[in-house]
């Protein structure tokens, strides 16, 4: 039964590193449905979120593979119900007949901020559980949608845990 | 004290223990190669006629004596020439570093003359690489590459050195040492008492049919006798994966040979009738496996490898352990309890006895084989190229030892053979080295006849003619109506003139009596051709189909 998991990868911060990861999955044919790296607070380490949707085999051949590579220091399995998560989306909406206070009603519904604004357009940020994110493509999409960046998704471990000590 | 970056390259090899190296010079190397002329007392070169043929010795090379291999290649064509190399280094677990050089840092990327992100094209066939970009990195680099190589499973590392870091100084320290944390071992999932390991002795202790499977985790690890004590003492037949062949001896009463597509009817059948099978150091390759789905069905299995992402990849065991087989293999046999499973002893004896090949005069592939086998004995190594003669060795020639069947098992790369016999025989410190091959796979790489000659290597080399590319047209047979579609390839090579224009010696061997003969003659420190023409419809036998089980299996 195939479903989405997150996986935490802690890999050194390096030229390359990330080519290394994604052909991981390429080579196998498995699809990462989003990707998101930045620098920890250790900046020898980069720290990679990535969902991608698969059965329990290609799950494991991932966890270890992953822990195959030299660059890779650690690789958690962050379930749902173990972990916090959030995604961050720029959306460009267009300006039509509903008017600028409709749309910013919308936007504060789902506790977004107005980034940036003109005579015909609004550039919203809107951060929470993808789900939300969806929600939100969805009901901007009867006003019109000029464009979309989503950040994809980051993942931490609940409590005091922290990926370093999971196993 | 400073040096250079290829004086700090060729100061840690040689410190690292390698006293040769396989390489071919070119413009963004040529001042590792001043240091290699500058230090050709501590470290000795040996130049292929081709990349491909230096990679492949250097592979055979680390097979036989067990030493990492080293590869050196200029940048561009000198870098890709190595691919393939690399990629047959990298499925058969091989531990070799290749050494690249490159355009200096400041000019990578910019399709500079002979610029190749080579780094970027090994990416998936390697076990790590790296693109020196700083000087003081280099030697920490050398050092870990060695270690990854050697480590866990073993395989190829790459390292790209671009050309100014060549020529760069830096710190040199003569006694640099890794620290201990460094990755590259994978750590074993279990202890002696562990659920794991009971379970697997459980498994044991009621079977009444095992079987053990070994791969070439037995002979890289070099754990036989373990075997053959625990075979003895569950009273268990052993099979043997093609990369497993030599890990016990031919001889051991149990041991069936290989199984698989081309396996030993008495292994595969053994295998199918087994209620519990020990793998040991195998991925279950679909080679091996034939369908997936239906192997082992209705079989237990437990899974013993080194890399943990092998347990369940393509056979999901029982028990899957991942452990050095040094470790876990005496704490089995001491755990389990003497067990005779008599009957099953007997009924596999049977399949074994019925086995044999009734000798015949006939210049037949199995007649040749065993003639060179007998001629040569145990401890001569036998490189094959890829293809139909690759499995007559694999079925017919009895190993008794490991590390002495040198062949491109993963990757089935024809063109192998030659440049593996010139690296397996200095490896074997010039010891006569046979190489079985194919006038196909002969065909790809025979320019490193040259590098045989040259450096003066006592290779004996049995060509079996069949004037086609008879693996293909064996499936073109069996499976295309006999369309035989660039198969027979029907060249008008005189081989053994082509052996004299190199500066080695050849001839034509007609019968076994001439092949005996013939192997007499090949005594002197030059390579040795023998030209054997076999039959064109000569086939591998028995053949379980791509995707078939057992009951698939064609015998004739």
């Amino acid at each position: 039964m195939s479903e989405k998991f997150i996986v935490g990868i802690i890999v050194s911060n390096h030229f390359g590193v990330l080519n290394r990861v994604a052909g991981l999955y390429a080579k196998r044919g498995y699809n990462i449905d989003s990707l998101a790296v930045g620098e920890t607070e250790n900046p020898e380490y980069s720290r990679m979120t990535i969902v991608s949707t698969g059965d329990e085999y290609m799950k494991n051949q991932v966890l270890r593979q992953l822990e195959k590579l030299s660059d890779v220091k650690m690789v958690a399995l962050l379930n749902n119900d173990s972990s916090v998560s959030i995604e961050h989306m720029l959306i460009k909406l267009k300006l039509g007949n509903e008017g600028k206070a409709a749309i910013s009603d919308l936007i504060n519904d789902y506790g977004g901020n107005v980034m940036d604004f003109g005579a015909d357009f609004i550039t919203a940020e809107i951060s929470g559980s993808s789900e939300k994110i969806e929600r939100f493509i969805e009901a901007a999409g009867e006003i019109g949608i000029l464009e979309v960046c989503r950040s994809g998704l980051i993942a931490m471990l609940q409590g005091s845990d922290s990926v370093f000590s999971a196993d | 004290m400073k040096l250079t970056g290829a004086e700090i390259l060729v100061k840690e090899l040689i410190r690292l223990g390698t006293t040769t190296v396989f390489g071919y010079p070119g413009g963004y190397v040529i001042n590792i190669y001043d240091e290699l002329y500058k230090q050709k007392e501590f470290i000795s070169h040996i130049l292929p006629a081709h990349e491909q043929g230096g990679a492949h010795a250097a592979d055979a090379y680390a097979r036989v004596c067990g030493k990492t291999g080293v590869v050196i290649a200029t940048g561009g064509p000198g870098a890709t020439n190595l691919i393939t190399g690399i990629a047959n280094a990298y499925l058969d677990s091989v531990p070799v570093v290749f050494i690249t050089g490159n355009v200096a840092v400041p000019m990578l990327g910019q399709d500079s003359f002979q610029d190749i992100d080579i780094v970027g094209v090994t990416l998936p066939i390697v076990k790590h690489s790296y693109v020196v970009r700083k000087i003081n990195d280099l030697q920490f680099i050398i050092n870990e590459a060695f270690s990854l190589a050697e480590k866990g499973r073993k395989g190829p590392v790459h390292i790209d050195i671009p050309k100014n870091i060549q020529i760069e100084a830096a710190e040199y320290n003569p006694s640099f040492k890794l620290p201990s944390d460094k990755k590259g071992v994978i750590h074993p999932s279990y202890d002696k008492d562990s659920a794991d390991i009971n379970d697997a002795v459980s498994l044991i202790q009621n079977s009444k049919r095992p079987y053990i499977y070994c791969g070439g985790g037995v002979s890289a690890t070099d754990t036989g006798k373990l075997v053959m004590e625990l075979s003895g003492k569950i009273g268990a037949p052993i099979g043997m994966s093609l990369m497993g062949i030599g890990s016990v001896p031919a001889s051991f009463a149990l041991n069936l040979g290989m199984s698989g597509m081309h396996g030993r009817l008495a292994s595969i059948t053994a295998k199918s009738e087994a209620d519990l099978i020990i793998a040991l150091g195998v991925r279950f390759s679909d080679r091996a496996t034939g369908k997936a789905g239906d192997y082992a069905k209705n079989t237990e299995v437990i899974h013993i490898d080194i890399d943990a992402a092998e347990l369940g990849k393509n056979i999901r065991p029982t028990v899957g352990i991942c452990a050095d087989l040094n470790d876990v293999l005496p704490i089995l046999v001491d755990k389990v309890k003497t067990k005779t499973n008599t009957e099953w002893v007997e009924h596999v004896r049977k399949l074994k006895e019925k086995d044999r090949i009734i000798p015949s005069g006939e210049f037949t592939p199995s007649n040749i084989i065993n003639c060179v086998n007998s001629y040569y004995g145990d401890d001569t190594v036998v490189a094959t190229d890829v293809g139909q003669h690759q499995m007559w060795v694999a079925e017919y020639y009895g190993f008794e030892k490991p590390r002495k069947l040198i062949s491109s098992g993963g990757l089935g790369a024809m063109g192998y053979g030659m440049g593996a016999a010139v690296g397996a025989c200095i490896a074997g410190n010039r010891k006569r080295t046979v190489l079985i091959t194919g006038d196909g796979s002969f065909g790809m790489n025979l320019a490193e006849l040259a590098t045989a000659v040259t450096m003066e290597l006592p290779i004996t080399i049995i060509l079996l003619n069949n004037g086609s590319l008879g693996m293909v047209r064996q499936l073109q047979t069996l499976f295309f109506d006999k369309r035989y579609s660039n198969t027979t390839i029907n060249r008008k090579t005189d081989f053994p003139a082509l052996a004299k224009a190199f500066g080695a010696e050849g001839l034509i061997a007609e019968n076994i009596t001439e092949l005996s003969e013939a192997l007499e003659k090949a005594s002197g420190n030059l390579p040795f051709l023998i030209e054997c023409k076999i039959d064109i419809d000569e086939k591998v036998l028995p053949m379980i189909p791509a995707g078939g089980t057992i009951n698939d299996v064609i015998l004739e």
